[in-house]
Order: C-alpha cells, then structure tokens, then sequence
C-alpha cells in the first residue's frame, strides 16, 4: 500500500520509453524529443517550484533537459524516466540557487524546527471545488500565491508529491531526505495550504461572479 | 481506539495518502463524523491535493516548449543521423520556424494546436463526436467537466476538431492518448546497459 500511493506506475508506458531510450542510445537522437514531450511541463515546474523566477526556471528546465540527454546512458531502467528527469531538474535548480545565494546562510535550525507539531488555524468549512474555479485566472494566481508563500523545504516537497504526483519513495530520493521528512513536511505544506486556501475556496472565491466570463452582468 | 482533534491533525496527510493502519484510519473517520472542525481540517486538505495536482495548475510561459526544441536543436540533432532522422528534424523545423500560423495552414495537413498544454493524439477515432467550445484550445467528450466555456459549444468529429486546431482534452481523453502511446511502442524490448547513479553533478 505504502509503495506508491499517489504514483503512476504504469509498466507498458516504461517499456516504451526504455525502448525509445535505447533507440536514443543506438544514435536515433531523434527520439529524444519524443521521449520528453510528456515531461516538458513538469521538468518547468518543478524547476519553479525551487528558483521562484519564470525566466531562471526556464532556462534551468532547459538545461535540464538538455543534460539529461547527454547522461541518458546513465539512466537506470529501476526508476521511472519521469522521475530521474525530475531528479536533474531539481539538483539543477539547487545548484543555481546556491549560486545566487552563495552569500546567504539558510536558517537550517529555524526551518528544522518547524517540522514539529502544526496546529489548523481557520476552520472555515470548504466543501467541495467546482471544477471550473481552475478556469479562472485570478484563482489559479491566488493558488499559486500560497504556494509561493511556504517556505522552501516545504514547497519542494509538496510540488514533487502533489503536482508531480511522485510517491513518497520517490519523493525522497528526488531531494535526498528521509520517507518521514517527506511525510512531515508534506503534512505541514497540506496544512499550510488549506489555512490559507480555505477561507477563499470555501467561501467568496468559487461562488461564481455575476460577470464572470461567460454570463454578462445585463 | 479513541483519537482526538490532534491526532486527526497530525494524521490528515498519511490518512488521505492511505498509508495509516486499517484501526487508526477507522478511528480517525469516527471521530471525524462527529467532528465538526476535523472534517474542515480533512475535507480542505483533500481540496487542497486535488486542486494542486490539476494539470491546469503547472503553467509554462508562452513558447517554453518552442524555445527547448530550439535549444535542443544544436545538441541532439548533432550526429550519426539516419537518413529518416533528417527527414523529422526537417518537418520540426518547417514547423518550429514557421511558427504557430504556419503550422495551422493547410499546407502542412497537420494543424499546430491551440494548446501549449496539450498533448497531440492521433489515435482519438476520428469519428468520433465530441465538443469544442469556441475560444477552448481543447476538445471534449460531452459532458467533461473540465470543458472550458460551456456557452458557445459545437459538436463535430474527432478529425474536424483536430483539423481546426483542437487537442484532446488530458482528461476525458485520457484512455485514447495513453492507447496511443502503447500502440506506438512496437519494438522489441531491449535492456539498456545503465550504471550506478543518476545525473547528480549539483549535490
């Protein structure tokens, strides 16, 4: 059960990337495009969910992708080419935010204290999400707001785990931390979210406004 | 076993990723039955992994993928190609340098999509009926709840919808494109020599 909650395991689609990686390997480089294309988005955000900045995450994705095709033989057929893929992305990500920050000394014991016990603060009763909130723009830049607004070793987690939908397992081995600093920190980031969501979410956001695109307020 | 409000809270997470014991996850949902504050705890934070893993919510600037295909261009495309590999990287790049107008003219036969979000299939059936909105970037079976502007709908075929642009919607499609990327895979399996670690040159 607690192998892969959450996790995509799907066994023809590794056969058939592990074919088109061996087609790569034997100098079909074209492949490769084919390869990536399902993974484009999700090397972008995870890069995001680290540097903060749409043009450094882009271009770390890029970079990404970019190395992951010049290692390709150092793929391991064990894991799942996704998560690898994830893997360069985010090692690439932390390598350039230390480059940045290179001056900055990380509150390690202030962030390694959190971890402790989080208390619900809002107990605002949020039901359900209509599916078309998403559509809107000023909700999907709220959601990401929040999102922005954990701290770094919580928002790591929750978007490798929640958006990516990687397993705990994979989770951990992604970042280098234990499967219980995932599920701690995944609690806390959940928690975190739902505090700051809720009271939008349940409330003033997803009632429709009576201008919203497709009605007219006359 | 008896649970209390705390321990609800510190067990949301596990209990909605199913990885509690069948005794704790059975005490959990009692007390949250009778638990007005736990089943807003439990209810937003299942809200709140459903929101986020909507594929809706990872959005990429406009052109990200045109802009990696072009980078990748000068590296993956450097050597040992065959002949076929050239003729591929050719009709990319017609359809990269010409961009989005140009890859929807006719000329090319195949239609460049709305959607950078969106995954081409072509093994929807084409006759198949299913609905576009007007200023959508993706077709639907009817009734998808994630058809994005449900006013001004048309229903045509799978083909006409293809044709004008549309992608199949990562939802409601999902059993066609996920066929698709089986029906593709028709080479022998092959092992691929790997060694020890993947690409870790940060840490």
């Amino acid at each position: 059960m607690a192998a892969s909650a959450g996790s995509l395991e799907n066994p023809a689609q590794q056969d058939y990337e592990q074919r088109l990686i061996q087609r790569i390997g034997d100098g079909e480089h074209e492949a490769f495009y084919q390869l990536i294309r399902p993974y484009e988005r999700r090397v972008y955000a995870a890069a995001f969910a680290i540097l903060r900045n749409e043009a450094d995450a882009e271009d770390c994705a890029q970079e990404a992708v970019l190395k992951a095709f010049k290692h390709i033989r150092q793929f391991r057929a064990e894991a799942r080419f996704s998560t690898w893929l994830i893997q360069i992305a985010v090692n690439e990500a932390r390598m350039r935010r230390r480059r940045e920050r290179a001056d900055f000394v990380e509150p390690i014991d202030k962030e390694k204290n959190e971890e402790g016990s989080y208390t619900p603060r809002d107990f605002a009763d949020w039901r359900e999400i209509p599916s078309e909130v998403l559509e809107r723009k000023e909700v999907r830049e709220k959601l990401a707001e929040a999102l922005g607004s954990l701290g770094q070793i919580y928002r790591e987690v929750f978007v490798l785990r929640d958006m990516e939908q990687l397993s705990i397992e994979e989770t951990a081995n992604v970042l280098g931390i234990s499967t219980a600093s995932v599920k701690t920190r995944l609690l806390r980031a959940r928690l975190m979210l739902r505090d700051l969501l809720a009271p939008g979410l349940g409330g003033a956001w997803s009632s429709r406004l009576s201008f919203a695109k497709g009605t007219k307020p006359w | 076993m008896v649970v209390r409000c705390e321990d609800v809270w510190r067990e949301v997470s596990n209990y909605l990723d199913n990885e509690v014991q069948p005794e704790l996850r059975a005490a959990i949902e009692e007390h949250v039955r009778g638990c007005k504050r736990c089943t807003a705890v439990v209810d937003g934070t299942r809200n709140v992994i459903q929101i986020y893993g909507d594929e809706r919510m990872v959005e990429v600037p406009l052109g990200f993928s045109r802009r990696l295909h072009q980078r990748l261009e000068g590296n993956v495309s450097g050597s040992r190609r065959s002949f076929f590999g050239w003729l591929v990287a050719a009709a990319a790049a017609v359809l990269v340098a010409g961009g989005f107008e140009a890859a929807r003219s006719s000329v090319l036969g195949r239609p460049g999509l709305r959607s950078e979000h969106a995954r081409a299939s072509d093994h929807v059936p084409p006759d198949m009926m299913v609905v576009v909105a007007e200023d959508g970037k993706t077709f639907h079976v009817a009734g998808c709840p994630f058809i994005h502007d449900k006013s001004r709908l048309r229903t045509i075929t799978a083909r006409e919808a293809e044709q004008q642009g549309y992608a199949p919607c990562i939802r409601c499609m999902k059993k066609y494109l996920d066929a698709g990327a089986l029906a593709r895979s028709d080479d022998p399996v092959d092992e691929v020599a790997g060694s020890e670690d993947p690409v870790r040159k940060s840490e």
